[in-house]
C-alpha cells in the first residue's frame, strides 16, 4: 500500500497548539486574579476551572469520539477513522487523568474525603480503565488493519456500557443511603465566574483539538514509516505470525 | 445455526471435560478465595453472611476469566482457528457455540462454588437456593457475551493472559455489582421483590450485550 497520505509538517510552526496553550495560560490567569473567590469554599473551588472542563473533554467529547468513529470505521473501513479514534483515545486519557487527580484535591477540603462511590466518581474511574484498556490493546496488535477493527469494537462496546455503569452504582447509592456529603447542587454561577468557566472550557476545547492534531499527524508519520519499512524488505510482507 | 453452534459447544466441552485443567483449577482458586477471605476479615466483626456475597462473586468474576481465557486460547495451538473459520459455519454460530460452552464452564464452577460458601460459612442457602441459581444464570450470560468475545480478540495478541482481565474487568462491574447485590438482599431474608431492580439491571445488560457481542464477533475474526 503506497503511502498516500500527505505528508506531516516537520518542523512547522504549530499556530492550533500555541494558540491553545496561550488561551490555557489567560484563562489560569483570568480564574486566578479576576475570578471572585467562592464565599463557601474559599480558593479550593478554583480547581472547578481544571476539573469540570477537563471532564467534559474527557467524559464525552474523547469518549464519543472514539465510539462514533470506531462504529464509522467498521462501515467505511478507512484508515484515517482510527487514527482520529486513537488520538482522540490517547489525549482522552491525558484530560480524565487530570479529572481523576484534581477531583480528590478538590473533594478532599470540601467534601472532606478524597473519594465517594458516587455515580459519577466510579463511571469515570471505571471509563478510564476501559480507554486504558483500550490503549494496551493497540500497543499488543501488529496488524493495523487487526488493530483498527478490534479498536472500534472495544470503543462501541465502550459506549454501550455507560448507561449499565451508571445505573448500577447509581441503585447502589440510593438504595443505601450513606453519610456522606453530597457534591453540593451547583448554584447558577454569577456572571464574571460563569465567563470564566466558559473561557475554561474553550480552551480545553482547542487544546484538546490542538492535542489530537498532533498527535494524528504522528500516527500518519508512523504509518508512513512502517509502508517504507515494509516495502524496502520483501520477504517481510507476509503477514506475521502472531507472537507466543 | 443453532445444530452449528451445538456441535461447536460440544467440542469445547469434549477438550475441557477431557483435560479438566481449567475446571481444577478455577476449584483451587474457589477454596483459595475462600479460606483468604475469611481470615482477612475479623470473623467477630463482620459476620460470614455479609461476606458471602462479595466472596461469591470474586470467584465468579476470576475463575470465570481462567476458563474464558482458554476458550481461544486452544484455537490458537496449531492455528486450529483457521480450520474453524475455514468450515462452512457462520461466524454467528462459532460465538453462540463458544459462548455456551463458557457458560457451562461457569455455571458448573459456581454449581460447586455456591455449596462450597455455604459450608465454609454457615449459610442457610437451601431457602433461597431458586432466586440464587437465577441470578448466578442471569450474571453468567452477561459474563461469557463479553468473555467469549474479548477472549477472541485478546487469543492472538501478546499479552494475551494480561489483556484479557484488563479489558473485561470494567465490563463486568455491571453484572457482579447488581449481582452480589441481589444475593445480599436473599441471604439476609429479604424478599424476592427487593432485588428485582437488580436482577431487572441484569436482564437488561444480557439483553443488549448478547445481541451486540453477537453483532461485533465477526469483526473480530475475518481475514
Amino acid at each position: 500500500m503506497p503511502a498516500s497520505s500527505p505528508p506531516a509538517e516537520r518542523g512547522g510552526f504549530d499556530w492550533l497548539l500555541a494558540a491553545a496553550v496561550l488561551a490555557v495560560a489567560a484563562t489560569f490567569i483570568r480564574a486566578i486574579y479576576f475570578t471572585p473567590v467562592e464565599a463557601l469554599q474559599g480558593a479550593a473551588q478554583k480547581i472547578f476551572y481544571i476539573h469540570a472542563p477537563s471532564a467534559f473533554i474527557g467524559l464525552y467529547v474523547a469518549f464519543g469520539i472514539v465510539a462514533v468513529a470506531g462504529g464509522l470505521y467498521l462501515w467505511l473501513r478507512d484508515e484515517r477513522l482510527d487514527r482520529v479514534a486513537a488520538s482522540a483515545a490517547e489525549v482522552g486519557v491525558v484530560f480524565m487523568t487530570v479529572v481523576l487527580i484534581t477531583g480528590p484535591m478538590w473533594g478532599k477540603p470540601i467534601w472532606g474525603a478524597w473519594w465517594t462511590w458516587d455515580a459519577r466518581l466510579t463511571l469515570t474511574l471505571f471509563l478510564w480503565c476501559v480507554f486504558v484498556g483500550y490503549l494496551i490493546l493497540r500497543g499488543a496488535i501488529d496488524d493495523p488493519a487487526v488493530r483498527a477493527r478490534y479498536s472500534a469494537v472495544l470503543g462501541l462496546l465502550g459506549a454501550l456500557l455507560v448507561p449499565f455503569i451508571h445505573l448500577s452504582v447509581y441503585l447502589f447509592r440510593t438504595l443505601h443511603p450513606m453519610p456522606i456529603v453530597l457534591k453540593p447542587s451547583r448554584p447558577s454561577l454569577p456572571p464574571s465566574m460563569l465567563t470564566t468557566f466558559l473561557m475554561a472550557c474553550l480552551a480545553f476545547v482547542l487544546l484538546f483539538a490542538a492535542l489530537v492534531r498532533v498527535r494524528y499527524r504522528l500516527a500518519v508519520a508512523e504509518d508512513a514509516l512502517a509502508d517504507e519499512e515494509l516495502s524496502e524488505s520483501p520477504a517481510m510482507s507476509l503477514r506475521p505470525e502472531s507472537a507466543h | 445455526m443453532f445444530a452449528a453452534a451445538a456441535l461447536i459447544a460440544r467440542k469445547d466441552l469434549a477438550i475441557e471435560f477431557r483435560t479438566r485443567s481449567a475446571f481444577l483449577a478455577a476449584l483451587v482458586f474457589a477454596l483459595l478465595a475462600i479460606s483468604i477471605f475469611y481470615f482477612a476479615w475479623d470473623a467477630t466483626a463482620v459476620s460470614a453472611i455479609d461476606l458471602a456475597p462479595g466472596v461469591l462473586w470474586v470467584i465468579f468474576t476470576f475463575s470465570g476469566l481462567l476458563g474464558l481465557h482458554r476458550s481461544f486460547g486452544v484455537e490458537e495451538a496449531d492455528r486450529a482457528i483457521d480450520a474453524l473459520l475455514a468450515s462452512p459455519i457462520d461466524r454467528e454460530a462459532v460465538f453462540l457455540g463458544k459462548a455456551f460452552a463458557n457458560l457451562v464452564f461457569v455455571l458448573g464452577v459456581q454449581a460447586l462454588s455456591i455449596p462450597a460458601v455455604a459450608f465454609f460459612y454457615n449459610l442457610p442457602i437451601t431457602r433461597v437456593l431458586g432466586p440464587l441459581v437465577a441470578i448466578a444464570l442471569l450474571a453468567g450470560i452477561g459474563l461469557v457475551s463479553i468473555g467469549t468475545l474479548f477472549s477472541a480478540m485478546t487469543a492472538n495478541t501478546r499479552l494475551s493472559e494480561l489483556l484479557l482481565p484488563v479489558l473485561s474487568l470494567p465490563f463486568f462491574v455491571p453484572v457482579v455489582l447488581p449481582a452480589a447485590q441481589a444475593t445480599a438482599r436473599l441471604l439476609a431474608g429479604r424478599p424476592v421483590s427487593e432485588a428485582m431492580s437488580w436482577l431487572r439491571i441484569l436482564i437488561a445488560f444480557d439483553i443488549v450485550f448478547v445481541v451486540a457481542c453477537a453483532f461485533a464477533f465477526p469483526f473480530t475474526l475475518e481475514d
